[in-house]
């Protein structure tokens, strides 16, 4: 049974122009000790997703599912005391920005050993040690010393290493790590992301990594889920992803990675942005933005297929860059381009 | 930690020069003369009021009285009374005690009641709580001190009969001052019924007076508040699954207090100028109270000594939230 099984989800916004859907209907399973990686442009709904689950959003926001289930619980109807022992404890999160998600006030180590006194307990001397060894494993040296430096007298790399200590203090079972680069120069992206790969594979935790670079799923993940304004438009093993993506938007992110444009003279972009709460379209949500766009396209909102390794969210889905099942008549075709 | 705190008292010297200006030359500037007051309505001849001012050094250039006041002060002397002869700064701090007293417990009652009250509006942002704490704030914050006053004590002094109409204590009670505190002086003395006493006449003064303050606290409370809960710290403490009243009381509230404590340490003037009017509706005997009967006689070592005192505690308390500002909040402790 998958460890995390969300069926169906749905987070709308209550706005001043109304409720915003931004997601869509969302199906989303990760095995246990499985690496996930979700990829979408900013505003795709993949920080609300993980939001979400965690029961992190704010009071604006409307969570329905069809199932939302971790590790064999109910997550849509569990009581709030219930929820508040899983999080941190079996299923943890870190996020965008290091520097600002750790609070000021407090040392790292007043942090760090408070999550494990609010799940595990134990003495004050045992919390103290577990947290000097939380901070070795995430590589921060002279770790034992660094318990009583506040956050801003760290970098934010040591940071969010400290982020990720804090989040894997209690062993979880998931951890969902929400763009954790993203605030971070490259050097040090590079680290932190392998760190959380090591972490991974070390303790057999399941990894949920957003992201909206590529590139960094190329490296990490088994099985991506790509996300385009609020839903899922293509998800399969990242080998056959890369080799030959079918959803249109999945083939541009793909196109926009510098190590794949070599030849050409300019980097191939994705004109326009994603669609937000006044410019939502009918029919298939990428439509306007899409190269290979229809008259169905316009008027029907394709639903998310089966097919060969994954599913995609596609009426005419690509193969090797090339349109399949295109309709013949080229008036309803010339009208799109 | 030092060299903040030793920026922060290099700077109150310049202030300190210009609160003697201020002090010196405002009550210069209302018409009259002590020697015309102290004469009354029978009046004075010219000759005599010229003599009167000359032995009071009255008649000198006005920069000469500045220097010599100036120098005075500096030599912690701060001059005698004209209407009592008695030393300025005796005067003053055999009635500080009373004003300190009242403004302390004005200042608690608006901690006490303004502070949980901010911190729950913000939390329960555009809920029934939330509107009802902030217009009885801005009705508080908008109410003139007099008139609050004077309305509370016909409601409980005078319709329910509760608390006393004036002063301090009952004329029952004779309290010998030790610390010159009549709460703690009463309960040293083991006297409770005085205790008593003492403390029904504290809460209408005590409330009035803290009333501004009180609307002012939980306003600032509750935009901290509502800031602060949007941090992403707080979202990671939600994240950690700590229990609510830990991510409210320790987490947002230690951040939002920031503000919140500046805020206070400012209250502080507005305490003691609040303390003027409401010593004069209760008949409490504090400063503000002398002070006000200092300026009717144009006595001028009385009020300018006075000013002078209320200015530097005002400044010394405001050092004291300058250097707690920096306790509370480590980015400041080890900024150089």
């Amino acid at each position: 049974m998958a460890l995390l099984d969300i069926r169906n989800l749905r987070v709308e916004f209550r706005t001043a122009q109304g409720l915003f859907p931004a997601v869509d209907g969302i199906d989303l399973t990760v095995d246990e000790g499985e690496l996930l990686g979700v990829v979408g442009e900013s505003g795709s709904g993949k920080s609300v997703t993980m939001l979400a689950l965690m029961g992190l959003l704010p009071w604006t926001a409307n969570v329905t599912a069809d199932r939302m289930e971790f590790a064999g619980r109910d997550m849509l109807s569990i009581p709030p005391r219930e929820r508040r022992r899983l999080t941190g404890a079996e299923m943890a999160m870190i996020f965008q920005e290091p520097m600002s998600s750790l609070n000021p006030c407090f040392t790292v180590g007043f942090q760090l050993t408070e999550a494990i006194k609010v799940h595990q307990g134990g003495t004050r001397r045992q919390r103290r040690d577990q947290a000097a060894e939380l901070l070795q494993q995430v590589g921060i040296p002279s770790a034992a010393s660094r318990l009583s430096a506040f956050p801003h007298q760290l970098s934010g790399g040591m940071n969010q290493r400290v982020m990720i200590a804090m989040a894997i203090a209690c062993n979880p079972k998931l951890l969902i790590a929400d763009e954790p680069t993203t605030a971070l120069d490259v050097t040090i992206q590079a680290q932190i992301l392998d760190l959380l790969v090591q972490l991974q594979r070390e303790r057999g935790m399941a990894l949920i990594l957003i992201t909206h670079d590529m590139a960094v799923v190329a490296e990490t993940a088994r099985r991506v889920n790509v996300m385009y304004a609020g839903q899922q438009v293509e998800t399969r093993p990242v080998d056959s992803l890369f080799d030959n993506p079918r959803h249109p938007y999945t083939a541009a992110l793909l196109d926009a990675l510098p190590e794949r444009a070599s030849g050409k003279t300019r980097l191939p972009t994705i004109p326009g942005v994603v669609p937000g709460i006044a410019d939502r379209p009918g029919g298939c949500l990428f439509h306007p933005r899409c190269r290979f766009a229809q008259q169905r396209c316009k008027t029907n909102r394709p639903e998310l297929e089966s097919d060969r390794d994954g599913r995609v969210r596609c009426f005419f889905p690509l193969d090797r860059g090339e349109p399949t099942d295109w309709p013949e008549d080229a008036e309803s075709r010339g009208s799109a381009a | 930690m030092f060299r903040f705190a030793i920026t922060r008292i290099a700077v109150l010297l310049p202030t300190f020069i210009g609160v003697t200006v201020i002090a010196f030359s405002l009550i210069r500037l209302i018409p009259g003369d002590p020697v015309e007051l102290l004469a009354g309505e029978r009046g004075i001849s010219a000759e005599r009021h010229a003599k009167l001012m000359q032995e009071m050094g009255l008649d000198r250039p006005l920069h000469e009285q500045y220097l010599t006041f100036i120098l005075d002060v500096f030599q912690g002397d701060l001059g005698k009374s004209i209407r009592t002869k008695t030393p300025v700064s005796e005067e003053f701090f055999a009635l500080f005690p009373a004003t300190v007293e009242l403004s302390l417990c004005a200042l608690l009652f608006a901690v006490a009641i303004g502070l949980p009250a901010g911190v729950l509006a913000g939390v329960r942002r555009g809920k029934v709580f939330d509107h009802s704490v902030m217009t009885v704030s801005l009705a508080g914050y908008s109410m003139p001190i007099f008139w609050w006053g004077l309305l509370l004590i016909i409601l409980f002094s005078g319709t329910l009969g509760w608390t006393p109409v004036s002063g301090r204590i009952s004329v029952m009670h004779f309290i010998e001052p030790i610390t010159g505190f009549m709460l703690i002086d009463t309960l040293l003395q083991g006297n409770y019924a005085a205790f008593n006493s003492a403390v029904r006449h504290l809460i209408l003064p005590a409330v009035v007076l803290g009333t501004i303050p009180l609307a002012v606290i939980a306003r600032q409370t509750r935009s901290a508040m509502i800031e602060v809960l949007g941090e992403d710290y707080v979202r990671t403490a939600r994240a950690k699954g700590l229990p609510p009243w830990r991510i409210v009381g320790l987490h947002a509230l230690r951040n939002a207090l920031i503000p919140v404590v500046t805020v206070i340490g400012l209250q502080v003037g507005l305490l003691f100028s609040g303390a003027i009017l409401t010593e004069t509706i209760f008949a409490w005997p504090g400063i503000g109270k002398w002070l006000v009967d200092s300026i009717h006689r144009r006595d001028y070592p009385s009020v300018q000594g006075g000013l002078l005192l209320v200015a530097s505690t005002v400044m010394i308390v405001n050092l004291i939230v300058d250097l707690l500002y920096g306790l509370i909040n480590p980015r400041i402790r080890h900024a150089r």
